[in-house]
């Protein structure tokens, strides 16, 4: 039976049977040596972009013989195209779909060239669909924008265009379809381009090509047409949509350039005698004998082997995954970045990020969510919008929080500091996904712009002299001892006479009081709650670079609350900080008054107050616990001293 | 300078990221080992991945019993190569009934592979289960994920899928939940076969031709691999030259008639076809053009 396939590419260029059948060998020494381009095809039913793809993998010879038997039989029962084939019906995958007739997922289709693989993730037009379109868009080197030539720029061109820019993609293909319908006219065309191009301007867009096709009749896919003569002018791309495909450049070659940095994914150790790092290299490239730097950490050794099932490698490029091995034993685990030594990443904890979202709960702004880059996964939580973008008319609108398929602009703080890129320059340390942390859905995506603190330019510096050599040097363990307790409950008294014991036996201290402090480091703070969390957080944070100076270190901060106490706990090293809890009752505190704040607070002359107005937390667990009332301050400081020394006596 | 990346190259990083992915995530992941040639690839993938280490993961073969012997033979010498462990699971409820391919139908591939994957799957607690399923077979498969998440009882709901960008996987999921994993979805059928080329990796013979018994039923070229194939009035078994396009069990298995002895005959042959490789499988004939859909969210992998 005919079958009607209308121009069907008598003779296109990349279809090589002649060589599979004549040489096979030389054939695959080919094809072995082909590249790969992934691209993206934006557009809605009615602009063709089923039926494009459809002719591109039929006159790529990847539809067979059954398929095209069932196509034939599915063509004349829900077709659109009359007796001829519906190219479109090839790549409606789901069953649903076909009934609805629209593609509602993201579909991934495969085809080739003597030049090249291609893998086309087909996604829906409609708005309802951005983040299907969003998530294709997210791993291709490409985008080709459809239009139909009777229409025109229109509103899902301009969001197509929006959201591939946004997505970062580099090679953007505007295609004039259906030129068969408006009789392959130039000015049309011409007009067309001119709209487009006025409107890309507007967003950022630098560039781009356009074609005018016709995947129906295959106008322009794989040999110029004779239909568009003046299409072969200098003034046009002049060229086919495959040629253009095929030469293009991929992302992989540009990251090559970049310099070298790899995500950690795993840490092969197999035996003591192996330690390797496995990761997909992001950017640049590596040999043997570079030197390079583990981030955060800012530990720095040299690059000794590249380890494959194959033998080692001289080079591995952007692109593949690889197992490193270093000339030193340095840490470094999943979620570390390996990267050129010279010119490592950044590093931060607050940022300002486009985001899609792709979840039916909205946004919650401050609700921590998981967020996953590169292999780095942390807690974080995101401010309500700056603004919202409207995909249609890119204005910037007002917003409490995202919706399904909303993109905004927003503050995001990670609860530890993460490695990362600006996401215009390296897509793997910049883009990000967000995870519910009930439902374990992905809910959204996230582009990072840059960080919001000055902290970015400051690269941990790994030092040679390590806290263990301070303090070895000194002879002493460090420690923090943290006192907490009521205003007036004897912690200042205490902590002065356990400083003199050690002084005594030789240990080198420092005493942070908390008066002191807030004369000189913290006098911009005030009492409000927020000032009193930073308070102790700038406290805590002196202490633990003091304890890596070896030192051991006495607080003597009222620190009422327990999260506080617990976030300076969590800066230093485990079994190094000792929690003091000076134990007195208020009544007692308040009857010796040394200082006359509590008469203050009392006559409402003091607001904030410990004990008065503001809760004092009392530690659950505290290493240490001195009962004032039973103890002197003489006694509780000789218990402090041995307990921290090592020698056990038991509480009296 | 820098150089592009090949195809396969590109692909190859590709897998074994997602390979290494899963294992960092998952707590108890499991590599399903059909024998196949996309077996084959997945396998060597992640002895690439880990090397020099043997995958951390060990090899599930739900077994059906009917598969053809060549497959039994190159399970246990892949299990010695990799150093990895083996587990072969068999349905035992399929067992005891005696379900074959020649009596039961559609219920042989229910009972030995959907409810024997599922039984596996739960009696050793596996979280993540590697398949070799590529996206260039079947429409359906075309549209699911890499990291596919399945319900504690096994269901896939194509409609809620989690979107996957870039190269970040979400492989977070409650207890009792899993996730079926494909990291070759990208891989064609060609791709497969040049890289098997390529890496000289082992597959079952049945993939070259060579005269064997068969006999013809149904459309279909069926291997007589041993004798428990039950003769229709009227049939005969006769020697051909034939090979396989794909391998499942033999009473279910079509092969084509052929005389491609190395793996460039095969690519050759493969290239100059007309007919697309599931063809030669029952399996995606069931219930109209969603044949495959239907099994998927069934549990089928």
């Amino acid at each position: 039976m005919a079958t009607q396939i209308e121009n069907p590419a008598a003779d296109p260029i990349y279809v090589t049977d002649a060589l599979i059948a004549e040489d096979i060998d030389a054939y695959l020494n080919v094809h072995q040596h082909k590249t790969m381009l992934r691209f993206i095809t934006c557009g809605s039913v009615d602009d063709g972009k089923s039926t494009l793809i459809g002719r591109l993998l039929y006159d790529s010879k990847m539809i067979f013989e059954d398929q095209l038997a069932a196509l034939e039989a599915d063509s004349k029962k829900v077709g659109t195209q009359g007796q001829g084939i519906d190219f479109a019906l090839l790549v409606d995958g789901l069953a649903a779909e076909r009934e609805q007739g629209i593609t509602i997922d993201v579909a991934y289709r495969f085809f080739g060239t003597e030049k090249r693989k291609f893998i086309v993730a087909d996604t829906p037009g409609h708005e309802q669909y951005t983040r299907n379109m969003v998530t294709g868009a997210s791993t291709a080197d490409l985008a080709v924008i459809l239009i139909d030539a009777r229409k025109g720029v229109l509103t899902q061109t301009r969001r197509h265009t929006f959201l591939a820019h946004l997505i970062g993609i580099k090679n953007l293909v505007l295609a004039v379809n259906k030129m068969d319908l408006v009789g392959y006219d130039q000015a049309r065309f011409d007009e067309i381009v001119a709209d487009y191009r006025a409107f890309a301007e507007s967003i950022g867009v630098k560039q781009f090509t356009a074609l005018p096709i016709s995947g129906y009749m295959g106008d322009n896919i794989t040999s110029l047409s004779d239909n568009t003569p003046w299409y072969k002018a200098p003034a046009y791309f002049g060229r086919t949509l495959v040629d253009h495909l095929e030469t293009v450049e991929v992302d992989s070659t540009r990251e090559a350039a970049k310099p070298f940095r790899m995500p950690v994914q795993w840490v092969n150790r197999p035996n003591l005698d192996f330690r390797g790092f496995a990761g997909l290299i992001a950017s640049g490239s590596v040999k043997p004998g570079d030197e390079i730097r583990v981030v955060p950490s800012g530990k720095t050794s040299k690059v000794a082997r590249i380890v494959t099932l194959d033998g080692d490698l001289e080079e591995a490029v952007a692109g593949q995954s690889v197992t490193l091995t270093f000339a030193d034993e340095i840490d470094c685990s999943r979620g570390d970045v390996i990267a050129a030594a010279a010119n490592p990443p950044e590093v931060a904890d607050q940022f300002e990020a486009s985001l899609v979202w792709m979840a039916d709960d909205a946004l919650i702004p401050g609700r921590a969510y998981w967020l996953k880059l590169g292999t780095q996964m942390v807690s974080a939580t995101v401010h309500a919008p700056e603004y919202t973008i409207n995909v249609n008319t890119m204005e910037h609108c007002a917003a409490k929080t995202l919706g399904l398929n909303a993109i905004g602009v927003a503050q995001v703080a990670t609860d530890r500091p993460i490695t990362f890129e600006p996401y215009t320059d390296s897509h793997t340390l910049g883009g990000f996904i967000l995870i519910d942390k009930i439902t374990n859905a992905t809910v959204g995506a996230g582009m990072l712009t840059h960080a919001l603190r000055r902290a970015q330019n400051v690269h941990w510096q790994a030092l040679d002299i390590s806290r263990e050599a301070h303090a070895g040097l000194k002879n002493q363990k460090p420690a923090v001892l943290w006192f907490t307790g009521l205003s007036g409950s004897g912690k200042s008294t205490i902590a002065n006479l356990v400083e003199k014991k050690l002084h005594a036996l030789g240990k080198h201290t420092f005493l942070l009081d908390g008066d002191n402090v807030r004369h000189g480091l913290n006098k911009d703070l005030g009492f409000t709650e927020a000032d009193r969390i930073e308070n102790i957080r700038r406290v805590a944070e002196v202490a633990r670079l003091m304890t890596d100076a070896g030192l051991i270190v006495i607080t003597a901060f009222i620190s009422p609350f327990r999260a506080e106490r617990e976030l300076a706990r969590g800066l230093i090293p485990d079994g190094e900080f000792l929690e003091v809890f000076v134990d007195t009752p208020l009544e007692v505190a308040e009857a010796r008054d040394v200082k006359g704040l509590y008469k203050k607070a009392r006559a409402g002359q003091l607001e904030n107050f410990t004990g008065i107005d503001s809760p004092y937390e009392a530690p659950e667990k505290p290493e240490l616990h001195i009962d004032t009332t039973r103890l002197s301050s003489e006694e509780a400081a000789e218990l402090i001293v041995d307990r921290l020394l090592g020698v056990w006596m038991p509480v009296i | 300078m820098t150089r592009t990346l090949t195809h396969l190259e590109r692909l190859e990083a590709e897998s074994i990221h997602i390979i290494r992915e899963v294992v960092a995530e998952a707590d108890k992941p499991v590599m399903l080992y059909s024998v196949g040639k996309d077996s084959a690839v997945m396998l060597h993938l992640a002895r690439k991945a880990f090397y020099p280490a043997p995958p951390p993961f060990p090899l599930l073969h739900v077994d059906t019993t009917w598969k053809f012997r060549a497959m039994y033979e190159l399970r246990q010498q892949m299990a010695e190569i990799s150093g990895m462990e083996l587990l072969v699971y068999q349905n035992p409820e399929a067992k005891e009934k005696g379900i074959n391919p020649f009596d039961h139908g559609s219920l042989h591939t229910d009972m030995w592979k959907t409810e024997g994957l599922k039984q596996a799957l739960d009696l050793y607690g596996f979280d993540a289960a590697f398949g070799g399923a590529r996206r260039d077979e079947e429409k359906s498969r075309a549209k699911e994920r890499i990291f596919s998440f399945r319900t504690a009882s096994h269901g896939w709901d194509p409609k809620n899928q989690r979107p996957e960008l870039w190269n970040l996987y979400n492989a977070r999921k409650a207890k009792g939940e899993s996730i079926r994993v494909f990291p070759i979805s990208n891989w064609t059928e060609l791709d497969v076969w040049q890289y098997i080329h390529l890496n000289d990796i082992p597959i079952v013979p049945l993939y070259f031709a060579a005269p064997r018994p068969t006999v013809e039923r149904d459309g279909m070229l069926l291997m007589v691999d041993d004798d428990r194939f039950p003769l229709k009035p009227g049939e005969e078994v006769r020697t051909r030259s034939i090979r396989f396009r794909t391998l499942g069990c033999y009473p279910l298995t079509g092969a084509v008639e052929s005389t491609a002895a190395t793996l460039p005959e095969v690519i050759q042959e493969t290239l100059l076809t007309t007919t697309s490789e599931r063809q030669g499988r029952a399996i995606d004939k069931d219930a109209g053009g969603a044949g495959m859909e239907v099994k998927k969210q069934q549990g089928y992998f």
